[in-house]
């Protein structure tokens, strides 16, 4: 609460400005509960795979890049709405 | 924005360049080079004698070749996707190159964190592998991506405009955002730990000039780590790029 008071403090008077500061916080850390449970549960099983079977390595570790790839853009693109959020 | 008079920079001061002359700043000079770089490079390789153990300049060259091959297109396409090295070679080390002065003194900005660089090359993309795709199945390209085969008909309702949308919105939308977003989310983030460590050690106040230890190790320790970010994204840009555009000339299989 002490941060949003001073973020209220640093823009005071320009209340959307406060409510898009806040706001964007909330975007960021909102989107990235669900790509870090996919991440760790994408990189979880493949190291899993990988231990099981080691000659398969190469193929998984690609697919497992893949996967991140896919995942990852959830939270960019979160990343992205808080910059907007916050700066435009 | 002033908080604990620790003072931020605007997003334009980290992202915005000065001209050098008109129509040509920091970021032109980072691509100009990400071009001419590999050009001269594999030229020189080029030139060298093909014939006993590789060595110097055509030995790095034949291992950048080679992991494209092992590593991208034999991975995603196959064998008979070979003929796509030369474009996923030049995909690469033109993403790398743009990429990896994030972390070069004096440059210290990855030309990928600006839109531009990443939405042309993802709308190239987008043009390679829909013409791909209808020169390999001709109109039958629409059907194979609009009407999957195995699928109930009942369920075209539902999958039709998913794969419309996604194949042909989302694709290039999110090969842009994705190299875009995580470059510029680097750049920011050793800005703020390097704008730390300089407001602690500049400080009035001596109790808090030790405490900047802590942002510096932070900064160098994700330094290190743009480094690998750097590498990786220029991979998965280029072997998301090989599986659009092996997947349009192979419909599944």
């Amino acid at each position: 609460m002490e941060a949003i008071s001073i973020l209220a403090q640093a823009a005071a008077g320009d209340e959307k400005n406060v409510a898009a500061a806040t706001s964007a916080g909330y975007a960021y850390g909102l989107a990235a509960i669900g790509p870090g449970i996919g991440i760790g549960y994408l990189v979880g099983k493949s190291v899993e795979a990988m231990a099981r079977q080691p000659e398969a390595a190469g193929m998984v570790r690609t697919t497992m890049f893949l996967g991140i790839a896919f995942t990852e853009a959830l939270a960019l693109i979160g990343f992205v709405v808080f910059i907007l959020l916050k700066f435009a | 924005m002033n908080v604990l008079a620790l003072k931020f920079p605007e997003i334009s001061e980290l992202l915005v360049w000065k001209d050098l002359f008109p129509g040509f700043n920091k970021i032109a000079i980072i691509s100009l080079l990400a071009m001419i770089i590999p050009i001269v490079v594999f030229m020189i390789a080029a030139s060298k004698p093909a014939q006993g153990a590789p060595k110097g300049v055509r030995n790095f060259a034949e291992s950048v070749v080679e992991f494209i091959q092992n590593g991208v297109v034999m991975q995603t396409m196959g064998r008979d996707g070979m003929g796509w090295t030369p474009f996923l070679l030049s995909l690469f080390c033109f993403i790398y190159l743009l990429n990896v002065p994030g972390i070069i003194p004096l440059f210290q900005m990855p030309a990928t964190a600006r839109m531009a660089a990443p939405m042309v090359l993802a709308l190239l993309i987008w043009v390679v592998f829909n013409a791909v795709g209808f020169k390999h199945q001709g109109i039958g390209y629409l059907k194979s991506v609009l009407f999957p085969p195995g699928v109930p008909k009942a369920l075209y309702i539902l999958v039709t405009p998913i794969e419309l949308i996604s194949t042909f919105l989302v694709r290039p939308f999110s090969l842009a955002v994705r190299l875009f977003a995580n470059m510029m989310a680097g750049h920011i983030l050793l800005v703020t730990f390097a704008v730390l460590t300089d407001a602690l050690i500049g400080g009035q106040l001596v109790w808090q000039k030790p405490i900047a230890l802590l942002p510096l190790v932070m900064l160098i320790f994700l330094t290190g780590f743009e480094v690998l970010v750097a590498f990786l994204q220029a991979y998965i840009f280029t072997i998301l790029a090989a599986v659009y555009i092996g997947g349009a000339a192979h419909p599944e299989h």
